[in-house]
Parts: C-alpha cells; sequence; structure tokens
C-alpha cells in the first residue's frame, strides 16, 4: 500500500521559545498541540488519532493523550529519539490510508536546558542490552559523532573546513529567523578556530541545546480538503524508514540509515533528489548532514565534502537548499530532538511561508530527513517527501 | 589519503607527549549473559563470544547469535591485538570523565572482526592514527571485572 497523496500535513507549529523554565513538559506538549490546531483551523475533538516519543512525560501516549483530552481511536508512540517525529507522519499516513483515523496529532516537547533530560546516548539506558560496552569509555554524543566524523575524513579526504561550510550555511538562514538561539552568521574561519569539543568536531560544528517543541497535524484528503486552511495543505507524497544498527559487532561509521530510506521514500514519490526544491536535513553535527546528503543520493558517496563547499546549501539560489529555519545547527533543536522542525521547516516552504530571504523560489517538492540515536552505535532514520497541496 | 589533525613530527611519543590524566575505571554491570566475560577481563583474559553453529564471532557479548539465531554460543580466548577504525580526542568529558579530558575514545577493529569500543590508552593522543596497530591493556574496577582499553604496540 503507498500512502502518496493518501494524506496532507494541515497544521503545523515551532514553539517560540528557547528557554521555558517556567513551564512542565506537558505544558508545552499542549502549548504546541494548540499551536498546531490553530494553524489547521481545527480542534481537539477533531483529533482521532495522537503519536508522541520519549519526550512526553509519564506513560507516554496515555498520559499525554489523558492530559490534553483527546479522545483518539489509535496512536502510536515509536521512539527512535530525534527521527521519531518523522517515523510518526509515515505511520499516521499510513494509518489514514488504512481508514483508521482521519485527523493525527503528533507532538514533541523537551526543556535540556532547564531541568529536563540531559543529552543523551545509548549509555544513558543502563538497562539496554549493549550498555556496559558502551557507558564505561566517557562516550558524550560529541566524541561518537567524532568517530564518524574522523572516519570519514580518513577514507574520503573530508576536512574540517568542508564540515563548517555547513553550520556556515545554516548560520546564514538563521540571522532571518529572529527565535533563533545562534541569529548571528558565522564563517568556516570561526568555525575551525571555535574551541574543539571532540576532536575533529569543535563547538561551532556542534548543534544547539534548547527547551521548546512542536507540533503537526497529518490529516486524510477528505478532512484536509474541507478545512478553511486547505489551500496550505502539504500533500505527503512518500516515507521511507530505516534502522542502521551496530551490524553485528562490525559498524560501518561512514554512512547512515538513509542510505534505505532514501530510496524508499524516493520511490513511493516517484521522484529522484534531482527533482528536490529544498530539503530539511536533521543536524545534530556537521557530519551528520554531510553524511546524509551522500546516503540521500545528492551526491557520491565521498563527495559531501566537496559538494558543500561553494555555498550549495545556502537558500535561496544554491544547489541544495537547505535548513532555512537555521536548523539544529543555530535555530533551535527542541528537547535535543530535531526531527519535528524538520518537518515544518518543509512545511513552511512549500507553502511559500519561510522568510522572504531564505524562500526557495516556486518551491514545489521538499525532502525532511530525521536521525535518531547516534551515528556512533545505531540510529533510526526516516525520510519525508513532501509536496505542494497539488503536487 | 590524509589524516587530520595528526602530529606529523616524528620526534613526538608518548614519553615527550604532554601528560595525560588517568582515567576513570567505572565499573559495568555484568548480567546473567555477560558475567563470564567480565569474569575474564579481571583475570586479564578477553574473550569472545563465538557461535557454535555457524563460527560467528558475536559483538557486543551475548549468548544469541545475531548471525544465525542460535544461542549455542562458546567463549574463545581473544588475540588482544586490532588496529584503531577510529578515534576522538575528547576535550569535554561527561560523568566521570569530566575531569579526565583530553581522552581518547575509539573503535578497535579485533583480529577476530569485531569492532569494540574502548579508549587508547598509554600514549600521545595527538600522535595516533587511524590504522595503528594497538594491543590490549587491562584497569581493574576493584568490582569483579576490568576495563579492557589499548595502547599502541
Amino acid at each position: 500500500m503507498s500512502i502518496r497523496g493518501r494524506a496532507y500535513i494541515v497544521g503545523a507549529y515551532e514553539h517560540p521559545g528557547r528557554h521555558l523554565p517556567d513551564k512542565t513538559l506537558a505544558q508545552i506538549h499542549a502549548e504546541v498541540a494548540s499551536g498546531a490546531l490553530a494553524d489547521a483551523g481545527l480542534t481537539l475533538a477533531d483529533v482521532d488519532a495522537y503519536f508522541c516519543a520519549g519526550d512526553a512525560p509519564g506513560f507516554g501516549g496515555l498520559s499525554m493523550a489523558d492530559y490534553l483530552g483527546l479522545n483518539v481511536s489509535v496512536s502510536d508512540t515509536t521512539e527512535t529519539g530525534g527521527s521519531s517525529y518523522l517515523f510518526h507522519v509515515g505511520h499516521a499516513a499510513a494509518l489514514i490510508a488504512a481508514g483508521m483515523c482521519s485527523v493525527a496529532l503528533i507532538t514533541l516537547a523537551g526543556k535540556p536546558r532547564t531541568g529536563g533530560a540531559a543529552p543523551g546516548g545509548s549509555g544513558a539506558f543502563t538497562s539496554a542490552p549493549e550498555a556496559a560496552f558502551e557507558s564505561v569509555w566517557g562516550m558524550a554524543v560529541p566524541n561518537g559523532y567524532a568517530l564518524a566524523a574522523r572516519r570519514h575524513m580518513y577514507e574520503f579526504g573530508t576536512t574540517s573546513e568542508q564540515l563548517a561550510e555547513i553550520k556556515v550555511a545554516a548560520s546564514l538562514h538563521a540571522q532571518h529567523n529572529p527565535n533563533a538561539f545562534l541569529p548571528d552568521a558565522v564563517t568556516v574561519a570561526e568555525v575551525v578556530e571555535s574551541p574543539m569539543v571532540a576532536d575533529p568536531l569543535h563547538r561551532l560544528d556542534c548543534c544547539v541545546i534548547t527547551d521548546g517543541g512542536g507540533a503537526v497535524i497529518v490529516a486524510s484528503p477528505e478532512a484536509a480538503r474541507s478545512l478553511g486552511t486547505a489551500g496550505r495543505a502539504v500533500k505527503v507524497l512518500g516515507h521511507g524508514e530505516a534502522f542502521k544498527l551496530s551490524a553485528k559487532g562490525r559498524i560501518d561509521l561512514t554512512h547512515t540509515g538513509a542510505v534505505n530510506s532514501g530510496p524508499s521514500a524516493f520511490a513511493e514519490a516517484g521522484v529522484t533528489p534531482a527533482d528536490i526544491d529544498y530539503v530539511s536535513i536533521y543536524d545534530s553535527f556537521t557530519i551528520t548532514v554531510l553524511q546524509t546528503i551522500e546516503d540521500l543520493g545528492f551526491c557520491a558517496k565521498g563527495d559531501g565534502g566537496r559538494f558543500v563547499s561553494d555555498g550549495a546549501l545556502v537558500a535561496p539560489h544554491g544547489r541544495l537548499p537547505f535548513n532555512t529555519d537555521g536548523g539544529g545547527l543555530c535555530n533551535n533543536h527542541p528537547g535535543n530532538r530535531g526531527g519535528m522542525t524538520k518537518i515544518i521547516e518543509a512545511v513552511r516552504q512549500l507553502r511559500g511561508e519561510a522568510h522572504a530571504a531564505v524562500q526557495v523560489p516556486n518551491c514545489r517538492l521538499a525532502l525532511a530527513h530525521g536521525t535518531g540515536g547516534s551515528l556512533a552505535t545505531r540510529m533510526g532514520s526516516a525520510t519525508l517527501i513532501l509536496g505542494q497541496r497539488d503536487a | 589519503m590524509t589524516v587530520p589533525d595528526d602530529a606529523s613530527d616524528d620526534d613526538r611519543s608518548a614519553k615527550s607527549g604532554p601528560p595525560v590524566p588517568a582515567l576513570p575505571v567505572p565499573a559495568p554491570h555484568p548480567t546473567l549473559e555477560t558475567a563470564p566475560f567480565w569474569d575474564a577481563t579481571a583475570q586479564g583474559r578477553l574473550v569472545l563470544p563465538r557461535c557454535n553453529d555457524c563460527a560467528f564471532v558475536i559483538w557486543y557479548p551475548r549468548l544469541w547469535c545475531p548471525q544465525c539465531a542460535s544461542t549455542d554460543v562458546t567463549w574463545i580466548p581473544a588475540s588482544g591485538r586490532g588496529t584503531i577504525y577510529s578515534f576522538s580526542i575528547t576535550r569535554k568529558g561527561v560523568g566521570a570523565y569530566r575531569d579526565a579530558v583530553p581522552y581518547v575514545l575509539a573503535y578497535v577493529e579485533l583480529e577476530e572482526g569485531p569492532r569494540v569500543m574502548t579508549n587508547i590508552v598509554g600514549c600521545d593522543p595527538e600522535s595516533l592514527v587511524v590504522g595503528q596497530a594497538v594491543s590490549v591493556v587491562f584497569h581493574d574496577t576493584g568490582n569483579g571485572s576490568a576495563l579492557y582499553r589499548f595502547t599502541p604496540t
């Protein structure tokens, strides 16, 4: 069963906050739910499916559906870290296509700056069967990704300056976003001269840590058509997901799960990388973007460093405009989970509602990609292909 | 092929490099499946689980063969030799490692096949290169186990 054209994103909302000491996690989930419903012109009573991930407090979906006052017929609490919400959009579209629901709410909230969970990694899960073999070596999040960066440099000659180009592009976009956590443009020199956090990754190769959240609403074609906001609906054209695991102890650190999720999504949508006008690429670190661009087929494996040079990622006129909100590298990485904001900025681009300075002209096809877990160990990857309402 | 960030001056060595703080030795939590592995480390031996049905050398240790679904797993002695698959000189540590910087997180590819996460010790971190030969050393946790770390050979 294909989900192509069987569902639409009709509401999207990014919390404007980046530092929310006076809110509970449940309140932030509720605020983003309200924001997305208002964006769609829907009410709580219209929601018949609810999706959330490991950031939801308490009993996950049960607790949050209860708090919000939802009456849902189906739910899915798939947890793959920061990519969870892209999995959820695909699953919501499939459930809608199967006739099991018609309006699905997906929420994310987190407050790592103000008392919430610190950045994790599999070592944080002490009950995990792999924990004893990964939690005793001082693996934080950055040095794990640094292992992937080092190996990519070794195999393909990728340089720190090339990785820095990714941060520079994100920062050029963030300067137009009044809510961006880091609103100032930076140069390649500033990135490579920023303090080394985990060699070869510098501080400015890392994403921001922010409180906040976001939500999207996925609806059936019939429900989408009935809305006063139908003209802003974004079509779900393709979805792919993949687990990239530790390969039975023979891990390859130079590729991500996008090598499998990407082709699935492109095939379902019936398009190719060359057709894509805008990409939201998960950017926990610069190396995450570089590997993902290769794995999605925007360039050959190993050519990512050359591809991102010369402003290729800079909107609106680069070869592959990316993360025009400033991404996780500069704008927002709520709850250490960047997948939701990837979807939201793709929706803005397809609606023509991105900031004028970074709006891609005639943006008809967009890709959003999430990477959850860690490049150093195991990850859940999900790719969405989205289009304008009539795509 | 270039390897960025490596020391190019040949006279750097473990002896002349900057002092490297001693690493913490946090005790792992052995389970019913992994107790034989950790018991061996306490005796200064690195052992690996191998499938008796398909001969696959399993990593991470468990009593399940992810290659053929067998539960017939035996423990074999490892050579303790390998090469650095990747590494990071960590400048900002976490938890027990907060004050141990700089320290080296790495994957070492063992001669038997598995790529295992570990630390590289007894060296100037700036001198390390991918592909470098290393061998195992054991750091006792004082809790019936030892951490298997690696040092350049």
